[in-house]
Order: structure tokens, then sequence, then C-alpha cells
């Protein structure tokens, strides 16, 4: 029997990820690149490149999941499903014993309780404000003149923190001008920047509480320093994929592939 | 009174009204049509729509002939009916305004003057509408007569106080003590004596006098009137459901703000027999049902239409609210041998002014009776009383029922703090997890 692929595409707010794997779950290619401002052409362009990276053409992959905010605009897809539902499966993919998700994205954080089989049982997501996501960083990241790398050093956990609301990302910018015009060493202000988002994260766990293995998805796992802070709050250690970008992607996949197997028997049976 | 506008108000009632009804009835022949996700539409709709159409009309004319109260959706409305007072429900019109995707203008005239945007828009809509004179209804009539309660908020007594301030017109305020384990005698006693003491300030204000047989048959009506209601949300048992609770949300009206009077007590008959005649004949009110949901908060009146066709295209009925059965959970304890402290009881331990854990077996009983497979919660900063509490309500019933449930953070009836993409995601994803499960 010949090879079947399958793909997730994860058109995102800020990045546009895919994820190509075979029928056994071995994955080909992830990609993952800016969405701009088309999200249906950054899907194609995402994808295309995903397919050159795993040497294979359109005509090669089955079944094509759509996820993320800009799910409705992949034309090429064969189906759609929410983020939510992907990362809890592509965690579950990456780390068997995950119980619950925390995918801290582009525009939202979300919190996702899974099932042995990585199907979603509940989840928890934020309100209508960036506060506690990877936007959140990058408008911050501006506004010191670091990079994002730059600001996920990790830091001393029990060190100073400047205190910086988590309800607002344009009112916590206007907060982190006054402290750097009061002075305050700019480690002071990325330690409460990376509290604040640790606070927001708190409030939705709390909220439905966790289960099993936790493993933290989306940008912001790159972040070192904020993922001390969060293990250090939650009080166990987190699952860090190798790419937590493309863990929605490749949740996308395998629901792709499951669609695609499910169909087969309903049409064979 | 003026005898002019007296005769005004009566042509008016016998020709206007029903001419103008006979116009809209023309115009709205050419509705859309409806959606292959849902069932026939409710015939009664139309009564409906007449029924309301010409209570907000003849209030235009209304003046000099009746005196007008403005009353919250929780007052005990069947002693001013006693007065024959027209009653003008502003949640009611606000709730309008809201349906007409204009909340946010008139909430903004309110916040412009200093309310502020926290607020619940009912009240700014209401403001708003004072402050500037607009109405999707035509024209309102001024009150004479502000009738509140705090049995559904706190923010009512300072919402009609600013009206009253306003206006300069009297305020009476039916205050309830809140049921925080059970109801005690005296709080019912304390109540029942409030509502005693109203009754010279009512004559006063509206010229009449107190009659208490007149009070009896009012109020022996408002209990046959909810007890229908009550047999209507019942028939909702069916499966499949005869209505969604999205036709409630707009069947409830008559019962909010017509309640007392016969126009409400025939409608619900009118609307028990469709209904019934449904159920008999396994008519849904979507084409195919396979989903039972419950609805917990006050309806989202800008985008009720979105959400019925959302869920029916998904074969997922929402057959029981915590909402709609407000104006009948209660309505049992009245009894005319005893008009006050019935009242009392009544009017006391509405929903909104119970606490937590009544609410959570009210809900786990509806849950249950109703065969419901999933739960869906608006929470909305406008209705603080109804919203605080959700989450932990929402994490009880998940873990005793085992049922999906998502939390909708939008408004009753701003419609500027409805944001699409977020709420289309958490729905979704709702719909995964009660498709998985």
């Amino acid at each position: 029997m010949h090879n079947l692929y399958f793909a997730g595409v994860d058109v995102g707010s800020l990045s546009t990820d895919v994820c190509i794997i075979d029928q056994s779950g071995k994955v080909f290619s992830e990609m993952v690149m800016p969405t701009g401002v088309n999200g249906s052409e950054a899907a194609e362009r995402a994808f295309d490149a995903s397919l050159k990276q795993a040497d294979l053409t359109r005509t090669d992959i089955s079944a094509i999941t759509a996820t993320g905010y800009g799910r409705a605009s992949v034309a090429f897809a064969t189906g759609k499903t929410t983020e939510i539902s992907c990362h809890g499966v592509g965690a579950h993919q990456l780390f068997p014993k995950t119980g619950t998700v925390i995918d801290i994205g582009g525009q939202d954080s979300k919190v996702i309780q899974v099932d042995t089989h990585g199907r979603m049982l509940d989840f928890a997501m934020n309100d209508k404000c960036a506060a506690g996501t990877g936007r959140f960083l990058e408008v911050m990241a501006n506004r010191l003149e670091l990079d994002l790398d730059e600001l996920s050093n990790p830091l001393n956990i029990k060190g100073e923190s400047a205190p910086i609301s988590s309800t607002c990302t344009v009112f916590a910018e206007s907060e982190v001008i006054s402290l750097l015009a009061k002075n305050t060493p700019r480690e002071e202000i990325v330690h409460g920047l990376q509290r604040s988002i640790v606070n927001r994260i708190w409030g939705m766990v709390t909220s439905i509480g966790i289960q099993g293995e936790v493993t933290l998805t989306g940008g912001v796992a790159h972040n070192r320093g904020l993922v001390a802070l969060l293990e250090a709050k939650l009080g166990l250690s987190l699952n860090i994929p190798d790419n937590p970008q493309t863990v929605g992607a490749l949740g996308g996949a395998h629901i792709a592939c499951r669609a695609y197997h499910s169909t087969l028997e309903s049409s064979t049976t | 009174m003026s005898v002019r506008a007296e005769l005004k108000y009566k042509i008016m009632k016998d020709y206007g009204a029903p001419a103008i009804m006979a116009l809209q009835d023309i115009k709205k022949r050419k509705k859309r049509p409806v959606p292959e996700a849902f069932g026939p539409p409710l015939e009664s709709n139309k009564r409906l729509k007449e029924i309301l159409s010409r209570h907000y009309f003849l209030s235009r004319y209304v003046s000099g002939v009746k005196k007008v109260a403005w009353v919250t959706s929780g007052a005990p409305v069947e002693l001013l009916r006693a007065f024959d007072f027209y009653t003008i429900y502003p949640e009611n019109h606000s709730a309008l305004v809201g349906a007409k995707k204009q909340g946010g203008d008139y909430c903004g005239i309110a916040e412009g003057s200093g309310f502020s945007q926290d607020i619940c828009s009912y009240a700014r809509i209401d403001l708003g509408h004072m402050l500037s004179g607009k109405t999707p209804a035509g024209k309102l009539p001024k009150p004479d007569l502000l009738f509140c309660s705090n049995n559904i908020c706190q923010t009512v007594l300072y919402w009609y106080k600013a009206i009253a301030h306003e206006l300069n017109i009297p305020l009476i305020h039916f205050d309830a003590p809140f049921v925080t384990t059970e109801q005690t005698e005296a709080d019912v006693n304390y109540m029942a004596q409030q509502l005693q003491d109203m009754i010279p300030i009512l004559e006063r204000v509206s010229g009449r006098v107190f009659y208490l047989e007149i009070f009896e048959e009012i109020l022996k009506r408002s209990m046959e009137t909810s007890k229908t209601w009550g047999a209507i949300l019942d028939a909702m048992k069916a499966q499949p459901a005869p209505m969604t609770i999205f036709d409630a949300f707009g069947h409830l009206a008559p019962i909010v703000s017509l309640r007392g009077l016969p126009v409400a007590q025939d409608y619900y008959h009118i609307l028990m027999d469709e209904v019934d005649n449904r159920v008999t004949q396994g008519i849904g009110a979507i084409s195919d049902e396979k989903y039972r949901l419950i609805w917990d908060n006050i309806a989202i009146w800008y985008k009720v239409r979105f959400l019925a066709t959302f869920f029916a295209e998904r074969k997922m009925n929402f057959v029981t609210a915590t909402y709609t059965n407000a104006w009948a959970e209660t309505t049992g304890h009245l009894n005319v041998k005893d008009p006050w402290k019935s009242m009392a009881k009544t009017y006391g331990q509405i929903i909104l002014n119970n606490n937590l854990k009544h609410r959570l077996g009210l809900m786990t009983k509806m849950i249950k009776t109703y065969a419901v497979d999933g739960m869906v919660m608006h929470s909305t900063r406008s209705c603080k009383p109804y919203s605080v509490g959700q989450f932990d309500l929402r994490k009880a019933i998940t873990a005793d029922l085992d049922l999906p449930a998502v939390i909708l953070d939008a408004d009753i009836a701003d419609e500027r703090v409805w944001s699409e993409q977020q709420i289309h995601t958490r729905l979704e994803a709702f719909c995964e997890t009660l498709e998985g499960s």
C-alpha cells in the first residue's frame, strides 16, 4: 500500500503553520510563516512551502484540516476544526499522558482539558483582550526595544518584578512607558510582563482545573522565563514541544487522517 | 382627564391600531424565507407582533387618558393594574432597541452624559432614550410614576432614581430582601406590609380608589397567565421540542409586560393550543433535533437570529432557559385568599433574588427533566446578579452531570460588546465537544 499523507493548516493571527504527516503519524514537514494581511494567501504559501519541504505535491495529500482564526479562508481544505480541538489532539500526540493543554497563541490563550484519546472535554479562553497572549509580548518587546528572544531570558523567579496590570494590553503598554520613565530596570519590567501573562493563564486554569500532565503549546512556549514562572505558579513541570507553534497544525493533520479513515469506513460498510 | 384626549385614545384603539396592524401585515408579506434548518414557524408570531405593536402604538395617545407607570420586569405589577395604570417596561423597550441593533447608539448618549459603560445596557439605553427622546417605537409616553423592585438587581433603584430626579416624578420601590438560605416569615411580612403601604400613594397618583375585588380579579388572571406560560415551557420537554428558546424569548414579552391584563391571558391560550398541536403532530422547531441545550441568562437580543441559525444548522435546539422560566417559577405561590403575603413569596423568591444553591438545584432539575445534552451560559456585565456565580455553577454542573458547557462573554443589548470571531470559535469548540461526547 502506498503512503497516504495528511495536512493540518493553522491560520493564526500572527503565523500560519502547516504540518504534513503520513498515516502512521510520522511528520514530514513543519512550516511556520507570517500570516500577514491575507490569510488565504498565507495558507497557500505555507502549504506550498511545506509540500516542497516534504517533497510532495498537492495530489499526494488525501485530506487537509484547516484550523485557526482564518480556517474559513483555506479554500483547499477538506475539513474545518477549531484550533481548540486541534491543540488538544496535537499535544496528545506528542505527549500521550497530556490531560491539560495550555495554549498561548498570538491573540488568544486557552486552557483545554482532554481525555485519554486527546479529545477535548472542556476549555477556557481569554476574554476580549490580548493581555496574556503572544501579541501582548510583541507589543511590549517593541516598546522595550528588545527582540522576543531577549524578552524570553530566564530570570530569577524570586527576583524583583514591576507590577503590571493583566487586564488590557494598551493600558499595560502605558504602564510600561511610565515605568521606563521612572528608570525601572528593564529586567524588572520584563519580569513583570511575564508575571502578568502567568496571572491571566492562572485565572483560566483555576476556572476549569488541571488534570494529568500539562503541555504548553503556542509560540509563547519559546519564552523560557515565562515557562519557569508558569511552572512555579502551577507547581509542576510542563511538557514543552520542540515546535510549540505547529502543535495545532499537527493536531489538524491527525484530525484529517481520522476523518479520512472514518469516511472510508462508512463508505465501504 | 380630558374628553378630547380620551376620544382620541378611543378612536386610535378601535380604528387607528387595527388599521396600522393591517398595514404592517401587508408589509410583512415580503418576509425572507425560513432557512431549511428550521421547522415551520409558529403561527402565533403574528398575533404576538400585533399585541406588542398595538401596545406601543396606543401608548402614544394615552397621555391625559390614563396614568402611565414605568415598571421593572420583576415588580409586582398586579397592584398597579388595580389602578388602571398604562404600564411601560423600559427593559422590554431596551431589548427592542437591542434587537434592532441600535443599543450602542442609545448607550452612547447615556455615556456622553456621564453614565459609566459598566452600567447595565438596559439602563443606559433607557437613559439614552430619556435624554434624547429617541425610540424605535415612535414615541413613548412620559411616566407619571416609577415602580421598581430590587428583586432583579440593585441597579434598577439607582436607574429609576435618576429618571425620578430628571422628570421630578414619584418613585415607588418594592424592597425584596435577598434569599440567602430560605425566605423568612419576617421577610414575607416586611414585603406584604410594603405592598399595602403603597395603596394610598397609588390612589393619589392615579386618582382612583383601590377595590380589593378588582385587585383579586387581576391577581387571579395573572396566576392563570403564568400557569399557562409555565405549561407552554413544559411542552418543550417533547422531543422534538415544538419551539426553540429563541422563539420563547420573543413570546415572553406579554408575560413580562402585559401580565395581569386579559390580552396576555388570551394570548397564551392561543400559543398553548398551537404548541400542543405541534407536539401531537411531532412538529419540531428545528428540522432535525439531535442535541438539546439549556440557555442561562438574558438573551443576546441583537444576535438572536444568528444564534438560532448557528445551532439549528448543527441540529441543536435550546429547549429550556432559566430566563424564560423566571416568569413561571414562583407564581405558584400566588393565592387570592392571601394576596399580600402570597405576592411577597412570589416576588421575593424569583431566581435573581435567590441564592446560588437554589439556582444549582433548579438548573440540575431542568437539565434532567428536559433531557438536556449541553449548556450555554451567557455572561454579561449588564446583568451582574445573573452573571456572578456562573463559573461556579458551570463547574458544579459539568462535574455532577458530565455536561459540556460554554460561557459566552457578550451583552444583552449593547452590540458593541459582541466579538464575532471569538464567540464563533467558542461556539464551534463547544459543538465539537458535544458531538465528540
